[in-house]
């Protein structure tokens, strides 16, 4: 009697209901990545059967000087774009925690960019870009910083770091949400405590928000450096890789080689040591955001 | 006297964040109402037309099925919305609510799979796609998506949070793991199923580089990549663009308005994305 009580269900019940979602996910996850590592050991077009060539795409890869430029493009993306990811959503965050007014509509029109497509983000960006354009008008006649357009996304100098700029852009709503998520979860005592005790605002904000956002901030280093490590979309439509392959990026790489030369063993291989760099960058940056605070 | 000076410091800084994010759109839409009379790179820029075209919309219809591109999101967006919500509450149930050997292994399989970029995955993807002939089909676009670990992850992390008492008194009335799922635990999770449909609405609209692999056919476009596809239709004609891209952002707009507060709880109940 108490064990048929304690056995509500038939056993494979639990499985059942698993089922849909962990075929969706061996399917198109588990298979695919087990695909991936097989044609990196492949010659394979789409068009002839696979060849086997071991380890000769990797091999290939260490010579190949447009994928040598876009990894080191990805890791220009990844030093500018993830620190001021970190840092400037946290402020964000900070300031639209206060109990002001109409403080719900700001916090909303922050988030705009993040629900606006790359795409749509993208074409916007390029048309302020524009040569001659209304970015060229503030800061020439403006601010008179420059003389002549920098030529934003034509010239091999700048065309990248203005790509960023919409990364980041289009990123700061959606960390500033996930860091406001922290900081209401910070008991208001702690400050008040602080206060009584003299505390100044900066050593309030060392001693208490700093280590209780530690959690949050390690969050968004894991969350904004695999993004800026996959970045594709703002690039494809802002630049198409160029000015001469200097907004090219390991992603970007992967989507022409697979899908322009038609080499996907080749592109797979690429695949792989993005997978590969990714695991280390988010546990570094896990590592990074945590060591930051562990010692204050 | 202190306090009101931070006040109104506070109120600059919103001000000047808020230009930052919004002025973009501002005049991209100040753009798409200009007319052959307004000079589009006028220094100083003009923001309110002084030659207006509302006609400048019109004339985008009728240069592309753009019609069309919203039916194809929308079936896309609202097919993902119901598999990624139905599939992540089927699998979350057992993770949060079940005993049962393996589980563990599971869900720590599942949440793995957010380690795994999609840019890897999408070559075998792609190839399986063509070899089951879903190339510019709906559902070629759709699968690959229908469920996501975060889904999953944030469905269970809502239905853990529900005293196992209120499902009690069910299991005493004779009710199956069916019924207790769909008329005990569904109601009390909305607001978490709402920020998931919310979020695989925002996901899939704007959803760029895995469409553009599955999709070549014209009358197949999505949203997105009929938008990407206005540079070369209008030819540098930045009055037709930005037109084009304004109408594409309005069902997004709109959505946004009346869903924003399911961004900021969706949010603070995962806080962990892709």
């Amino acid at each position: 009697m108490s064990h048929k009580q304690l056995r509500r269900y038939p056993l494979y019940v639990p499985y059942l209901y698993l089922a849909p979602a962990m075929a969706i996910l061996c399917f198109f996850v588990f298979y695919p990545l087990l695909k991936a590592f097989v044609y990196s050991a492949q010659s394979y077009n789409l068009l002839s059967p696979p060849r086997w060539v071991g380890l000769d795409n990797y091999r290939a890869l260490m010579a190949d000087d447009r994928f040598g430029s876009a990894f080191l493009n990805s890791i220009r993306y990844f030093i500018c774009v993830v620190p001021l990811l970190i840092v400037l959503p946290m402020l964000l965050a900070i300031l639209v925690n206060r109990q002001l007014k109409g403080i719900t509509v700001f916090r909303a029109l922050f988030y705009i960019p993040v629900i606006t497509s790359m795409v749509v983000a993208g074409i916007m960006w390029k048309w302020i870009y524009m040569e001659g354009g209304i970015l060229d008008w503030l800061l020439i006649d403006v601010c008179k910083i420059v003389t002549v357009s920098p030529r934003w996304l034509t010239d091999p100098k700048t065309a990248l770091y203005s790509v960023m700029v919409v990364t980041v852009w289009k990123g700061l709503g959606y960390y500033m949400v996930v860091y406001l998520a922290g900081l209401q979860a910070i008991p208001v005592e702690l400050y008040e405590a602080a206060k009584i005790d003299g505390a100044s605002a900066f050593k309030r904000f060392k001693a208490i928000t700093g280590p209780m956002l530690a959690p949050s901030m390690a969050v968004v280093a894991v969350m904004s450096s695999m993004a800026a490590m996959k970045v594709f979309d703002e690039i494809y439509v802002m630049t198409a890789g160029g000015p001469f392959e200097t907004t090219q990026t390991v992603v970007y790489d992967v989507y022409v080689t697979a899908f322009n030369d038609l080499k996907f063993g080749y592109a797979s291989a690429m695949g792989v040591i993005l997978f590969v760099v990714l695991l280390v960058f988010s546990t570094l940056s896990v590592r990074m955001s945590e060591r930051s605070y562990s010692g204050a | 006297m202190k306090r009101s000076l931070a006040v109104i410091a506070n109120y600059v800084l919103l001000i000047l964040v808020t230009i930052i994010s919004v002025a973009p759109f501002i005049w991209m839409l100040s753009t798409a109402f200009k007319g052959p009379g307004d000079d589009i790179f006028a220094f100083p820029p003009r923001f309110i037309p002084s030659d207006p075209r509302p006609g400048n919309f019109a004339a985008v219809f009728k240069a592309i099925p753009l019609a069309r591109y919203f039916l194809n999101s929308f079936i896309i967006v609202g097919v993902s919305i119901a598999l990624n919500v139905a599939l992540s509450l089927l699998a979350a149930y057992p993770l949060a609510r079940m005993k049962f050997r393996g589980s563990r292994f599971i869900f720590i399989a599942i949440l793995s799979t957010m380690m795994i970029p999609t840019q890897l995955v999408m070559i075998p993807n792609f190839v399986l796609t063509v070899q089951l002939g879903l190339k510019n089909n709906y559902l070629g676009v759709i699968l690959p998506g229908a469920v996501t670990a975060f889904g999953i992850f944030l469905m269970r992390q809502a239905l853990l949070a529900i005293p196992s008492s209120l499902e009690e008194a069910a299991w005493i009335d004779g009710a199956g793991p069916g019924r207790i799922l769909f008329s005990v635990l569904m109601p009390l999770v909305k607001p978490t199923t709402a920020a998931l449909a919310v979020f695989t609405f925002v996901g899939t609209w704007g959803d760029f580089l895995w469409p553009l692999l599955v999709i070549d056919k014209d009358s197949m476009l999505t949203v997105p990549l009929g938008v990407q596809k206005l540079q070369g239709t209008f030819m540098n004609d930045w009055r037709l663009i930005s037109a084009g891209t304004i109408l594409s952002m309005v069902p997004i707009l709109i959505f946004f308005c009346f869903t924003q507060r399911y961004f900021i709880e969706g949010a603070m109940t995962g806080s962990v994305k892709e």
